[in-house]
């Protein structure tokens, strides 16, 4: 459908927000039979949906100080394995005591996990030095819990693709300018297409905030107030594996306590500070973080010290304060869903925010339920047992990988499961690799592009990993945008893109950037810069445009 | 903390500079192989992953360790792709025919006892066929022939006798070759080394240095031959204070860099007293320490090939430095090129044909040089350039020790 027609329909439910959430929202709202419409303001999970440590929690962390997260985090988790396959690996996790921690709290963190229903098995400190070998040898105490690993840019891909497969609209890069309210009911959404700089309003019978941090300024556009508080988080990547399992510390939540082995990397995370409201675009990585990441992560992994990092991030969490407390002291990390017609006598109008990317799919439901309920519809919600798009049982597992397949191949099973059946790959082009990295070859490109919803090279990353791996671009990127400007029949703004691309690679580095990783970046200045006068021939096409 | 990063092999300080994959010989001829980034630095990160990622197509790598060479940042790229061959292999038998060709001892010891027949058979072309067809050994190849006394037999018989005579004294790691197929070559180097005053002896206890046994997946019994060497080696050095010389130059590799990289057996302590014998002469010439005296009518042009390995260890300029000093040899240098034998590799049917093609550009610069025979360390690069050019290819040690004055380089170093 072109998206004039999309812009004309009128719809069920209109979802803001292309993170988790939303995708799950509109996952299960499709399954349901509703017309769906997501919008999103950048590209799919570009907030804190990205911008985590791609943990799959078991709930341990939360099992002591906060039981009724723990409790979802093991349900979800259990679903996830079942629906997700593709997204998930089964990593397992630790959670360690060192010399300077109490023993102590091992029994209470044990004894919480077996209430939330969460298996927690006390395991000698020499059978978790054999099972994790990464892990800090110092170490007195150890328990093995259900953690795993999570792709979050694909589970959120997975949700959209089954959530278009069941009727729904999609649309990246579509900002929300205003909320069309009348005689106290919302109506639909005014939206800024960043894609052709057009505004058009469309029109929705119940509006979803799914926003997260950003939902207060929607909820303000609609002309409700939340209270939402930004909690800030920076993490590490390395450059490849240390540990094959989650390593976690058995305290109290604190900074840097979780090293989790994500696809071909590792990262350890988070700090964890409140900032204003204001700063929430500012995704800077501080010294002090990286710092802090440093110095409490070589406490789980000792070789942390000497593997390069390759990248720094940060993502911002939404807590929720209550109602009835404006300043924020009791404030909630769980799923906090509000129906606007109760809480402010505005119709048509539901917030879903508060909670994880690991309960997405709850939150999904949830609000469904509470959209479902508006509009008398009485089906049951499936999305806890229907598996996603690439998850089908008889997808291959990443453990299957067998002789049968090249490097390119068995890389794209890992990352798309089934999907991955719909790559080209019968000739040497579509073979070859784009990234070497990352094994991402030509018809993997192609498929992301054709079917994954790609305008651009960061889009085409989060689909894929191109350009996520130690060169962080140098040698993909090139390739990748010659690709994208022939099949969108554009040379130029694959020229634009691509300075823009490497742009982006380099935020992430310059908090880490020395050593290796340098070395990396200044290699790729001199490629792309030197070699190649990149900088020159985008600037100067601009200048141009200015004339 | 960050100073640097110490991964093994140093596989994360690699830039993706992709130089590696440019020198590498396997993929300049073919693209099943992803070169040496890919199958190294890159594949390594897939492989901690999850080992299911391996690419059967490493079994390509010619383990020539041009792209370690190559690296600027020190990447030991062919280490980590032995070892993700060897992680690969775990668990797997080796096929017969590598096992044949591996165990260069244990076959060289029967053939020899058969030696005439050994070698009229395996010359026979229904044999070529045969061993073709049931053991995909490639038709075109020929193997060395075997020798009908063994160079040890030789030399407990006419050279043991008269080593402790000496002032000085070495040790004499000859390798499978020498012993097997060759004895020429050691007893060249007996006579040179005694000519300059040194005694040359066994070592305690030698085995093949497991180069062959490393490249068909034998890792076990290389692990094993490899601390039976170890041991021999530290008693010559530590105990009798001998350096041990060698005239192969992926023998020599191996016993200094290979053990403990691929096999973690830790030969670092004696690395620096395992060296190839022009390394030892020439060592000794420059610091005046012995003459050497060649014949004056001794008129020969010769085109020196850089093996593989001889690049590696950075070793080529004592081997020609050595020629050199021969007045009637014209030593032609050849570009660096591999041969594309690669030990037994080139042997195997299904790389006979890239095999070639690697060598071609090597072969094409030899007929270029118009030289009446060719000069290089390496056993191996020996039988391919015989067989692809037709021309006799001589170890160093045998040229220099066929132009030396043997009674003038006596005298010229004090010997009666």
């Amino acid at each position: 459908m072109v998206t004039d027609e999309i812009y004309k329909k009128e719809y069920d439910v209109i979802i803001v927000g292309g993170g988790a959430t939303g995708a799950g929202t509109a996952r299960d709202c499709a399954m349901r039979g509703l017309s769906v419409l997501l919008v999103e303001r950048n590209d799919y999970s570009t907030g804190a949906t990205g911008r985590n440590h791609g943990l799959m929690h078991s709930g341990a962390r939360y099992a002591v100080t906060d039981s009724e997260s723990a409790t979802e985090c093991i349900s979800e988790n259990m679903i996830l394995r079942r629906i997700a396959r593709h997204c998930v690996e089964e990593t397992d996790g630790l959670f360690i005591t060192l010399p300077e921690d109490d023993l102590q709290y091992q029994r209470t963190f044990v004894d919480a996990c077996q209430r939330a229903g969460i298996r927690a098995d006390i395991i000698d400190p020499d059978e978790a030095r054999r099972i994790e070998p990464s892990v800090n040898p110092e170490l007195i105490g150890a328990v093995r819990i259900p953690d795993a690993s999570i792709d979050p840019f694909r589970l959120t891909m997975a949700n959209l693709l089954d959530a278009r497969i069941h009727g729904a609209e999609t649309l990246n890069y579509h900002e929300v300018e205003g909320v069309i309210v009348n005689q106290g009911r919302v109506e639909g959404v005014k939206l800024f297409s960043k894609l052709d700089g057009r505004h058009v309003e469309v029109r929705g019978h119940v509006v979803v905030n799914a926003c997260g941090i950003w939902g207060q300024r929607i909820a303000q556009l609609a002309g409700v107030k939340l209270n939402l508080f930004p909690a800030r988080g920076a993490l590490l990547i390395f450059g490849h594996r240390v540990n094959k399992m989650v390593i976690n510390r058995c305290r109290k939540p604190a900074n840097a306590d979780i090293l989790v082995p994500d696809d071909t990397v590792c990262v350890i995370g988070t700090t964890s500070d409140r900032i204003p409201i204001e700063t929430v675009d500012d995704m800077r990585v501080t010294r002090e973080e990286v710092d802090v990441l440093l110095h409490e992560g070589v406490k789980l992994a000792p070789s942390l010290a000497t593997t390069r990092v390759i990248r720094a991030y940060a993502g911002v969490r939404p807590l929720v304060a209550s109602d009835d407390d404006p300043s924020g002291r009791s404030i909630s990390r769980g799923i906090v869903c509000l129906d606007h017609a109760k809480r402010d006598g505005l119709e048509g109008f539901i917030t879903i925010t508060g909670g994880k990317m690991m309960t997405y799919r709850l939150m999904g439901e949830i609000t469904t339920n509470a959209v479902c309920a508006k509009l008398g519809n009485n089906e049951p919600c499936r999305t806890a047992e229907l598996p996603l798009p690439g998850s089908e049982p008889d997808a291959p597992k990443q453990g299957d990988l067998t002789k049968r397949y090249s490097f390119g191949e068995r890389a794209a099973i890992g990352r798309h499961g089934s999907l991955a059946a719909r790559i080209e790959k019968d000739n040497d082009i579509d073979n070859a690799l784009v990234c070497e990295c990352e094994g991402v070859t030509v018809g993997e490109i192609k498929f992301a592009v054709h079917q994954l919803h790609v305008h651009n090279l960061v889009n085409l990353r989060r689909r894929t990993r191109v350009g996520m791996g130690t060169c962080q671009g140098k040698l993909c990127s090139c390739r990748a945008a010659s690709l994208l400007g022939e099949l969108n029949h554009d040379v130029k703004r694959a020229q634009e893109d691509l300075a823009a691309f490497l742009d982006e690679r380099w935020k992430g580095m310059r908090p880490v950037a020395w050593g290796d990783t340098l070395r990396e970046a200044q290699l790729t200045a001199a490629i792309y810069e030197g070699l190649c006068g990149l900088d020159t021939a985008v600037n100067m096409e601009g200048k141009e445009d200015v004339q | 903390m960050q100073i640097c990063n110490l991964s093994e092999n140093n596989f994360e300080q690699c830039t993706k500079c992709s130089i590696c994959t440019t020198v590498c010989p396997v993929a300049a001829v073919t693209t099943d192989y992803p070169g040496p980034k890919q199958a190294g630095p890159d594949g390594e990160r897939y492989r901690l992953k999850d080992p299911a990622y391996y690419d059967k197509m490493l079994k390509l790598c010619l383990n020539c360790k041009r792209c370690e060479v190559a690296c600027p940042s020190g990447v030991h790229i062919a280490d980590i792709i032995q070892k993700a061959r060897m992680q690969a292999s775990a668990g797997h038998r080796a096929k017969l025919r590598d096992t044949v060709l591996a165990n260069t001892d244990l076959v060289g010891t029967m053939a020899n006892l058969v030696a005439p027949i050994a070698n009229f058979t395996v010359g026979l072309k229904p044999t070529k066929l045969v061993m073709d067809s049931v053991m995909a050994i490639d038709k075109h190849r020929t193997f060395p022939a075997y020798s009908r006394q063994k160079f040890t037999t030789w030399y407990k018989r006419n050279a043991a006798k008269q080593q402790d005579a000496f002032a000085n004294h070495v040790s004499y790691f000859h390798g499978c070759y020498v012993n097997f197929n060759f004895p020429k070559l050691g007893q060249d180097l007996v006579k040179l080394m005694n000519a300059v005053g040194y005694g040359v002896h066994l070592l305690d206890k030698e085995q093949c240095c497991g180069v062959a046994l490393i490249a068909n997946g034998l890792y076990k019994q290389a692990k094993r031959q490899a601390k039976t060497n170890a041991a021999s080696i530290r008693k010559s050095v530590d105990i009798d204070h001998r350096t041990v010389l060698t005239t192969s130059s992926s023998c020599t590799f191996n016993l200094r860099d290979e053990y403990p990289a691929v096999l973690d057996v830790d030969t670092t302590d004696v690395r620096d007293n395992i060296m190839l014998a022009t390394r030892f002469i020439y060592r000794l010439v420059d610091e005046r320490e012995i003459k050497l005296v060649f014949k004056q009518d001794y008129k020969r042009r010769m085109a020196y090939h850089t093996a593989c390995h001889m690049q590696r260890m950075g070793w080529q300029l004592y081997s020609i430095e050595l020629l050199r000093m021969i007045p009637g040899l014209d030593l032609q240098l050849l570009e660096q090129d591999c041969c594309g034998i690669s030990g037994t590799y080139g042997f195997k049917k299904e790389n006979y044909e890239n095999s070639q093609a690697i060598g071609s550009i090597l072969f094409k610069h030899i007929a270029d040089a118009q030289v009446e025979a060719v000069t290089t360390d390496c056993e191996t690069c020996k039988w391919q350039i015989e067989m692809s050019t037709g021309l006799p290819v001589e170890n160093p040690i045998s040229v220099l020790a066929d132009a030396l004055d043997v009674e003038a380089t006596r005298a010229a170093n004090g010997l009666k």
